[in-house]
């Protein structure tokens, strides 16, 4: 039987086209990519179904980790604030902190405080370099008599004064919910009644009512 | 379109005794290059943060001694839910805590909206007190609860220690730990 006779192609391909997309996706990604800040402190936020993006400026964030300590941060811009804040707290409660040790607080745009105020010094004597790894006590505030981060959020208050200030809470999945009423207390003290949780956002579940809501408005988010 | 053509227009002769250089093959081997960015897409992919941290609202009520300022509850249409541990909810209707029943998070949404159905929407209201036990994420699940169920009336309140000690019987005699 006679085979049709097939003629040899070239095996090399042009890869041109391939590169083409190759580098458009990675300039794509390149672009929308976001890199994580470091985060000294490792917390798994619950999930909600709120869509609404947290803010990131003015940001005065309590953080509760997974053994219920409370740390109190303010976002990387506000150095005039954060200053604010350390002069604040310092006078009033006669901490004696040295320039030094203010400006370790205020200049270093991953300060986070987690320790009680008799301890406030030693920890602003460290190399901001040396605090990875360090274990703080956290904040006291389940105590309602001895509840420190009162005085932490009135010294925002007050710095921020004029500015929108953004309370947020970053609470670990499994942290207990007295240190979170602490922080409510805290709040509440202050007249600091509207905060914001943090959470990884997840869609409505099938068949609720919000859920119905979103697909009649054209799945638009709901706040 | 990689490939390109240096090898200019016309031969022009060049001058005498130079020699005519070979002519050499500008096409390139573009595997690598596509290797290489597809190893570096594969990189920015996985590093890539998409999906940015949601923020939830919450107000706080004013605590507040004065009674006119204070809001008004209709003991009918009110629902107590307590998270507890081990992802435990118990719940009551009205402000008797000793009709105390226990749910989990997937029961209560049905409690709710029960509830929520029974009662004049105007004076519904769901009180929300987390024990000592439950953790942040009962807590934040439960506001949640209220966003998805179209609740419109919530507090968050201290548990009182009458209805936390019904809550640790309660769980004694359902033998949760």
């Amino acid at each position: 039987m006679p085979r049709a006779k097939i003629p040899r192609k070239s095996t090399s391909i042009d890869m041109t086209a391939m590169c083409d997309v190759a580098f458009l996706l990675l300039s794509f990604f390149i672009l929308a990519t976001k890199f994580k800040p470091p985060e000294a402190l490792t917390v798994t936020t619950p999930n909600s179904v709120s869509s609404k993006v947290a803010p990131d400026k003015n940001v005065v964030l309590i953080t509760i980790d997974k053994d219920a300590k409370v740390y109190f941060s303010v976002s990387d811009g506000n150095t005039s604030e954060k200053k604010d804040i350390i002069d604040a707290v310092n006078t009033a409660k006669n901490l004696g902190l040295t320039d030094a040790e203010k400006k370790n607080f205020s200049t270093n745009p991953t300060a986070y405080i987690g320790v009680p105020f008799t301890q406030l010094k030693a920890l602003l004597d460290k190399n901001p370099a040396d605090l990875k790894g360090y274990a703080m006590p956290g904040i006291p505030v389940k105590d309602s008599t001895d509840n420190e981060l009162v005085d932490w959020v009135r010294a925002a208050v007050g710095a921020f004064q004029g500015a929108k200030m953004n309370l947020l809470v970053k609470g670990d999945d499994a942290s207990k919910y007295p240190s979170f009423q602490g922080v409510i207390i805290a709040f509440k003290k202050n007249d600091q009644l509207k905060f914001q949780m943090v959470t990884n956002p997840v869609g409505a579940p099938v068949g609720t009512e919000l859920y119905n809501a979103q697909q009649k408005s054209g799945s638009k988010s709901s706040e | 379109m990689a490939e390109m053509d240096t090898s200019g227009g016309g031969h022009k002769k060049k001058g005498p005794g130079v020699k005519k250089s070979k002519k050499q093959s500008t096409r390139v081997d573009l595997t690598p290059m596509v290797d290489l960015g597809f190893l570096l897409i594969t990189f920015f992919i996985f590093t890539t943060t998409m999906s940015q941290p949601t923020a939830m609202k919450l107000n706080l009520p004013k605590d507040t001694d004065k009674p006119d300022e204070q809001n008004k509850l209709k003991e009918s249409a009110a629902l107590t839910v307590m998270p507890a541990k081990n992802n435990q909810v118990f719940y009551y209707e009205g402000l008797d805590p000793t009709k105390i029943q226990s749910a989990n998070f997937k029961g209560i949404r049905d409690v709710i909206l029960d509830k929520k159905k029974r009662t004049d929407p105007k004076d519904f209201m769901v009180i929300i007190k987390p024990t000592q036990d439950a953790t942040y994420k009962n807590t934040v699940d439960m506001l949640d609860e209220m966003k998805i169920d179209d609740v419109k009336r919530f507090a968050l309140v201290d548990i009182t220690p009458d209805e936390y000690k019904i809550v640790t019987l309660t769980e004694q005699a359902n033998g949760i730990k």
